[in-house]
């Protein structure tokens, strides 16, 4: 285990208490609104912010443990860090940028320089070594910024919202090559971000922070398809709805009831994907199904599909055609019937 | 269509054109005696030399000096969190509202031999005094110029990103290299500014020297001085020495014009 963390940090209004764990070689996002002291717990790792209570260890040297009284300054941890905005040294060419951290550590200067013209090279951005940083582009930027962090060898690397200052074109394609240049670096990396996204397809594994604590963790995979709080849910935009289960039907906190396909008791997480919400200006008749009326109370567009939210007693959001929206005059105030099939609700206990 | 538009009205106009004549025409009425004829003969007068000499080496000594203490000064102000903050600074700013004369006379009472606050100490210890001494000159200047790149340099600290810092310590950067190859740079700047309005403002220090330092041709006598002594005497020496002060302000100005006024012009032109 390459970083072992139990974080407690008071800052402001802000009251964090977080544990994280991340092994040689993998990707932790810390994924969360803004506030949620994502930025902090990041300061905290780095050094720049110091812990109230807990411990911070890396390779197996403490950092931070205020119960001990031992605190390693941030220049002595050995932690890449690639911040917010990147920060590059405006007055330094990108050459010097990348050579900064082996120069401060006493490497000579020649074979600094050859080092950090080594990492552009990797970064493919051997030709602007002489550049002053504001002439780069901001995926350039990035990618000298962490050059600039990986070149010192670090046994962490910390990346700070690596991909929010860049605009949406080039963020996909961005998104990939940091994927692969993270992948050369065998310690443990901790990425801190606000887009599902972002985290989804560069990390092994998703801690959800909110409000200073940890409101879910696990493979990326378990956290968007069975997500286990409202950010969440919003995030990835499912519909989640909380209840009580016996045999197949769930009645729901809010009232009203979900049928399910497998039997479950007990407190229980209702995800319903808004494409399995089907909508129909008359009760439908038929099979045993999900069906709950109500009236349309917002229409959103999100590139070819339409999000419907419809409040009743239960609300919930359905994802149609623009076609089915015209066909069904679906608008503010129509009053709708919504249902599900029995199949498409994943129940899971809380 | 007289009304029309965003000029400006008649009677301010008139008002504003006053002020600028009063401006305008005292530097008009130096140009005018000038004696461009043989400038450089009366710069070779013994008593112009002298003083020029004594000028620039008292001035530079005194940028030196104000850099040497004041940056440090003002990091203290810009990052230290201690009270009497607010004191300090207003004990720091004091020498620019204070009149020099005074100011000179406070020097005085705290640095000359006789009963001096310290003065007499110092005299005891390194048989040294600074009173009509070329020191004396560099110590008076200190005291009026020091604040102008306190003030500016605290701003400038003030301004820098500290995420800055922070990324260099990240990189493996201790606090003096962190200073060394980020701070400074990020406020050269401002450093630069404060240095040179330091520079020029002990470049033309008056008051306080010829109250503590005295006014001894070739020792004290810096070129304010000699310009207000020739005055009666040597006229066309003095009117030179004036022209050479203004031609070093006009320089000043000129490089300084971004930092001072690089704000209005970007305000004027959004």
């Amino acid at each position: 285990m390459t970083l072992h963390a139990d974080v407690g940090v008071r800052l402001g209004r802000l009251d964090l208490s977080v544990a994280l764990d991340a092994a040689d070689g993998e990707t932790v996002a810390v994924l969360g609104p803004n506030g949620a002291g994502k930025s902090t717990l990041l300061r905290s790792l780095a050094g720049l912010v110091p812990l109230d209570e807990g411990s911070i260890t890396v390779d197996d040297t403490l950092m931070d443990d205020p119960a001990a009284g031992t605190f390693v300054v941030p220049e002595r941890r050995g932690v890449g860090v690639v911040f917010q905005d990147y920060l590059l040294f405006p007055h330094l060419s990108v050459l010097e940028n990348v050579a900064f951290g082996l120069r401060s550590r006493g490497v000579a200067r020649t074979e600094a320089r050859r080092r950090a013209q080594e990492w552009l090279a990797r970064v493919g951005l051997a030709d602007r070594a002489g550049a002053k940083p504001r002439l780069l582009s901001g995926g350039q930027q990035q990618r000298v910024a962490l050059a600039r962090a990986l070149v010192t060898e670090p046994r962490l690397v910390l990346l700070d919202e690596p991909l929010a200052a860049l605009d949406v074109g080039t963020r996909t394609e961005l998104r990939r090559d940091l994927r692969t240049l993270l992948a050369t670096f065998g310690g443990a990396r901790v990425l801190v971000t606000h887009e599902l996204l972002d985290a989804v397809a560069l990390a092994d594994r998703l801690v959800v922070l909110e409000d200073g604590r940890v409101a879910q963790t696990g493979a990326v995979h378990e956290v968007t398809t069975r997500p286990r709080s409202r950010y969440v849910a919003d995030l990835v935009g499912v519909n989640l709805l909380r209840g009580v289960a016996h045999g197949h039907e769930i009645t729901l906190d809010g009232g009203g009831t979900v049928v399910t396909a497998d039997p479950v008791a007990g407190d229980v997480y209702v995800a319903i994907q808004p494409s399995s919400v089907s909508l129909h200006r008359a009760r439908p008749e038929g099979s045993p199904r999900n069906v709950w009326s109500g009236r349309v109370r917002g229409v959103d567009l999100l590139g070819d599909r339409i999000r419907i939210h419809v409040d009743g007693v239960v609300p919930i959001v359905a994802e149609v055609t623009a076609g089915a929206v015209g066909d069904l005059g679906l608008h503010d105030g129509v009053d709708v019937w919504a249902t599900v099939k029995a199949t498409d609700v994943s129940v899971y206990a809380i | 269509m007289k009304r029309r538009g965003r000029g400006v009205p008649l009677v301010p106009a008139l008002l504003a054109g006053v002020a600028i004549a009063f401006f305008a025409l005292p530097l008009i009425g130096l140009l005018r005696r000038v004696p461009w004829s043989n400038l450089g003969s009366t710069l070779q007068e013994p008593a112009a030399r002298d003083a020029i000499r004594l000028s620039v080496e008292c001035s530079l000594w005194s940028t030196f000096f104000s850099v040497l203490f004041g940056v440090p000064l003002a990091y203290v102000l810009a990052r230290g969190k201690f009270p009497g903050r607010s004191f300090v600074r207003a004990l720091v700013i004091l020498p620019m509202v204070l009149p020099p004369v005074v100011g000179g006379a406070a020097l005085l009472f705290a640095f000359q031999r006789n009963n001096g606050l310290v003065g007499g100490l110092i005299y005891d210890l390194f048989d040294f005094q600074f009173t009509f001494s070329k020191w004396g000159v560099v110590l008076a200047e200190t005291f009026v110029a020091m604040p102008f790149l306190v003030i500016t340099v605290e701003a400038g600290l003030r301004s820098v990103d500290r995420r800055y810092e922070d990324a260099a310590a990240s990189l493996g950067a201790g606090r003096w290299t962190v200073f060394r190859r980020v701070t400074v740079p990020m406020i050269a700047p401002a450093l630069i500014a404060g240095a040179a309005l330091a520079w020029a403002r002990a470049l033309g220090e008056f008051g306080a020297t010829i109250t503590f330092a005295g006014n001894i041709q070739g020792r004290t006598q810096t070129t304010p001085l000699a310009v207000y002594n020739l005055l009666e005497t040597q006229q066309p020496v003095a009117i030179t020495l004036s022209l050479v002060l203004l031609a070093i302000s006009i320089v000043i100005l000129v490089s300084l014009r971004d930092h001072w006024f690089g704000g209005l012009r970007d305000r004027e032109s959004a």
